[in-house]
């Protein structure tokens, strides 16, 4: 048994530590909003946060996570960058199938955190990783233009 | 309390003969069959299931005012799941706010046809969703008359009230709930429509996707995600040839893996592969992982099969024979062979264009999940075509369809791949070996996504014409040289079939007057499906590719060539072009509008700013075409450097559709097949080596990602013309993207790519 700290909550992963974190969140948490793609860290489906930075659980073994705090796109409604990524996912109408878009809110959520004025390399730079099938490459630009524009004005309230 | 009574459905249009359209189609003989029907049915009414327009059928309401809305196409990725119902709110006068959508299961004698395939469901359910509306609200307004006791003439549903005009009386939908459920179904012929100018969501870009909220939260429930008590998943180890199978196998060291359960064979393919499993071995443990490791320590023995000597290389050589050499013709008109001759060898031109195998790669690889208990069955699956599920895994089990119930989650992206069902029977195979009422979930890695895929065709195409002393395209030869669709279901079929040659070969209107299209007899030796937009991907990059280099020759602006190729507009029959397929659709009502055509062709073209001076290295190229009974164009701005690297700044996308539902969503599919369709442009190649597909996962198997995507791409919708009926959507922007972006290459650089993909140009 592994514990491990998602989204604020201990929880109890039972079986080998050596699984990757997406399938112990997916088949053994029933937490499926992290998003299997390709299972090497290709597609970036499978993003989520340790300690706040971008990773990809297809490829993290649990073992590795262990005394980290890891996020999902299950807690991002209780995260103040997160509300807005979500918010503008919506205003731009992002999704097509959808199915991609956890692991790009996870990365663009990532990317202003670290970087709240990305320049368009910069966004080029850190979504590259994650692929949409769907092609909303231009909506998701343009909605991490405006989250970062809204995030910069609540920060001079 | 819902509205639940039955109804006589004489007084809607069914298609009940539809039922022997597809065993036709899925026997692959398309021509002969349609061409000899003398009562033919056309679009919807030849589909199984035809169109269903029963209001209770499609609509509830509660005596709290919500209004249910059945969506019975599948949702993946075009926004159907709201388009569909926002038409019937609309006709019913409901307001969005009090609606509930929710997902029909696979029953289309219930909902008509379910098959989401082939740019139809606004196509075919545009007309019956208004009368569903319609019927609703003429049944909520004759309810409220009653209980008034004014004549209904007096009364008016308007945004989920009925309103005695008089009186200004007013009941809200959900207190007339019951009493409307009670009233007849209005005959089709005493049904009002709206008028266009009382459209308040059709149109109007009012409405966002009913998932759209539930997709950014990541509680939308796809197929991937389907969870049960109990529930365990497996993976298949298939066959890495088409048609090979298991020799021996030794299972001792994947069931040593901890968490694996068990192994499970699949029995081998026999014939045409249709919707047939690979086969293989499955491995079923306690979660995906723990799956994946015991497949990998299965050891098999392959006895490969015929298919081992495919390979891509000398494919394409027998492609390239195959298009030199007079094939089957299948359009002839004039003579080109004579004019052929006479043209000068200098005014003569001929190209080969070669699109290679792409794999759909929807960012949710094939899943399904079945659950047998006793002689009844549920899946719940991500899949275009649900009743061919249920039909596969009624068979599979040898029950009757109805004790199948296919339950439809959201697609994680489909692109044709998913209208086959193979995954859902590997699923009931496996749960059929595991004890009573074990629910399997069996997932494809994006390995099997990659090497296991229906592929789009590989093709070679070959273009001759000659030109005139005066600039004028005296004769056009379209040889196309690419596997068959048909070898799907025919074994050995060889040599496109109409509705593959219909798809941008033969069906091409331009003033000349010596045309000839052949289609070579050349084998498959993989799984041929359809892919988004379908053979009008290569034959579109090749025709109109080979249109900007015969407007080149004649020393021509590629855009006026092209507008004189066209000519005036005019409305042609596509029978007399020798498409007597037209997408099933019927001439009269669908005819090729060539002004429909120049429309798009100068809105893209305005878009972009075609003409304008540009830096050096940089190139417009436009592309044009007719797929799915929509018109499409698009202009690409590229920027080539000195290394030979394309990067596209920007994509001009025009389509006309007839009369656009949701606008919103029509720009968001032109934006997504720019984008795919720059990717199999730029970076999609799936190739076979011994039988084997080379690729495995996105490193290899390259799609557009952010930092190639172009920065700029600008939609243009044209005409919205509501007299004319709906063409499609999903396919239709894909088929010009490539060939505008060589166009766009050669602009910039002087220099031709006649063969995908253009990774770098030297």
């Amino acid at each position: 048994m592994t514990q491990l700290q998602i989204n604020g909550q201990t929880k109890d992963v039972e079986g080998s530590d050596d699984i990757p974190l997406l399938w112990a969140l997916r088949d053994e948490l029933g937490m499926t909003g992290t998003k299997f793609g390709c299972g090497m860290a290709m597609c970036g489906a499978c993003t989520v946060h340790m300690d706040g930075s971008a990773i990809r659980s297809c490829v993290t073994p649990i073992s590795a996570v262990v005394g980290r705090a890891i996020s999902t796109i299950e807690g991002m409604e209780t995260d103040r960058v997160g509300q807005v990524v979500q918010q503008v996912w919506i205003e731009n109408n992002v999704a097509q199938c959808g199915y991609c878009q956890a692991g790009q809110i996870m990365t663009a959520v990532s990317l202003l955190k670290t970087t709240p004025k990305p320049s368009e390399e910069q966004i080029d730079q850190a979504m590259s990783g994650n692929i949409c099938r769907c092609g909303t490459y231009p909506r998701i630009r343009a909605a991490i233009q405006q989250a970062a524009g809204q995030l910069a004005q609540g920060a001079q309230l | 309390m819902t509205i639940t009574s039955g109804l006589s459905r004489r007084v809607f249009l069914q298609g009940s003969l539809a039922a022997l359209t597809l065993a036709v189609t899925a026997k692959g003989l398309v021509t002969a069959a349609w061409a000899d029907d003398a009562a033919q049915k056309y679009g919807a009414d030849s589909m199984p299931g035809g169109t269903v327009d029963d209001p209770l059928v499609f609509v509830s309401i509660a005596e709290d005012g919500t209004v249910t809305i059945v969506a019975h196409r599948a949702e993946m990725g075009t926004g159907v799941r709201t388009s569909l119902p926002m038409v019937v709110a609309d006709e019913m006068e409901a307001r969005w706010e009090q609606v509930k959508v929710v997902q029909a299961e696979a029953d289309e004698t219930r909902y008509g046809n379910q098959n989401v395939d082939g740019s139809r469901s606004v196509r075919h359910f545009l007309m019956p969703m208004r009368r569903v509306g319609a019927a609703a609200r003429q049944m909520l307004e004759a309810a409220a008359a009653a209980r008034w006791s004014v004549p209904v003439s007096e009364v008016k549903a308007v945004q989920h009230e009925v309103v005695h005009e008089r009186t200004g009386r007013r009941f809200g939908y959900g207190e007339l709930a019951v009493d409307a459920a009670k009233q007849p179904v209005p005959m089709v012929d005493a049904l009002k429509l709206k008028a266009r100018e009382d459209f308040r969501y059709i149109g109007k870009d009012r409405v966002r996707m009913v998932d759209l909220e539930a997709i950014g939260k990541g509680q939308a429930i796809y197929g991937m995600d389907k969870r049960l008590p109990g529930m365990v998943y497996a993976v298949v180890a298939r066959p890495p040839v088409v048609g090979g199978k298991v020799r021996r196998f030794d299972a001792s060291k994947a069931l040593a893996v901890p968490g694996v359960i068990k192994v499970v064979e699949i029995p081998a393919m026999s014939g045409a592969p249709g919707f047939q499993p690979l086969g293989g071995i499955a491995v079923v443990a306690r979660n995906t992982w723990a799956a994946r490791q015991g497949r990998s320590a299965l050891q098999i023995e392959w006895d490969d099969g015929a298919n081992v000597s495919y390979d891509s290389s000398t494919y394409r050589q027998t492609l390239q024979a195959a298009a030199r050499k007079a094939g089957k013709v299948v359009r002839n008109q004039g003579d080109v062979a004579k004019a052929w001759s006479k043209a000068p060898e200098a005014e003569r031109l001929v190209a080969e264009y070669h699109v290679p195998h792409l794999a759909h790669a929807s960012m949710e690889p094939p899943v399904a999940t079945v659950q047998i208990k006793g002689d009844k069955v549920e899946a719940w699956t991500s899949i275009q075509n649900p009743i061919a599920a249920r039909d596969a895994v009624a068979a599979r089990l040898q029950l009757k369809p109805e004790n199948v119930k296919v339950n439809v989650l959201l697609l994680g992206g489909g692109f044709g791949r998913k209208s086959k069902p193979d995954f859902v029977d590997e699923a009931a195979i496996v749960a059929r070996a595991m004890p009573e009422a074990t629910p399997v979930k069996l997932v494809w890695t994006r390995e099997d996504d990659i090497q296991h895929d229906y592929l789009h065709t590989v093709s070679v195409e070959r273009l001759e014409a000659a030109i005139d002393s005066r600039g004028q395209v005296s004769s056009w030869l379209h040889r196309s040289a690419a596997p068959t669709i048909a070898s799907l279901f025919t074994e050995g079929a060889m040599g496109e079939q109409l509705f593959e040659s219909a798809m941008s070969a033969i069906n091409m209107p331009y003033l000349i007057p010596n045309v000839r299209v052949e289609t070579a007899e050349v084998p498959a030796h993989a799984r041929i499906g359809w892919f988004r937009s379908v053979a009008n991907i290569p034959h579109a990059f090749a025709a109109q590719c080979f249109i900007a280099e015969l407007a080149h020759r004649a020393g021509k602006d590629h855009r006026q060539f092209a507008l004189d190729l066209i000519g005036p507009a005019c409305q042609i029959d596509p029978g007399a072009m020798g498409d007597t397929w037209n997408y099933t659709e019927s001439p009269e009502r669908y005819p090729y509008d060539t002004g429909r055509l120049r429309g798009v062709i100068n809105a893209a073209c305005e878009g972009a700013g075609w003409g304008r001076t540009l830096p050096e290295g940089h190139g417009l190229g436009l592309a044009f075409c007719y797929s799915f009974l929509s018109y499409t164009a698009a202009v690409v701005e590229v920027a080539v450097d000195d290394q030979g690297a394309v990067r596209v700044l920007s994509v001009d996308m025009a389509i006309d559709c007839g009369p656009q539902i949701n606008p919103e969503r029509i720009r968001a599919q032109l934006e997504g097949g720019a984008i795919m369709g720059l990717s199999l442009a730029m970076s999609s190649e799936i190739t076979f080596t011994n039988g084997r597909v080379v690729q495995s996962n996105f490193h290899d198997y390259e799609v557009l990602r952010h930092n190639a995507s172009p920065r700029t791409i600008r939609t243009h919708l044209v005409n919205d013309d509501h007299n004319l009926p709906p063409g499609g959507v999903g396919e239709p922007p894909v088929p010009p993207v490539a060939p505008a972006l060589c166009n766009a290459i050669f602009a910039a650089t002087g220099k031709r790519v006649r063969s995908l993909p253009v990774r770098t140009v030297v």
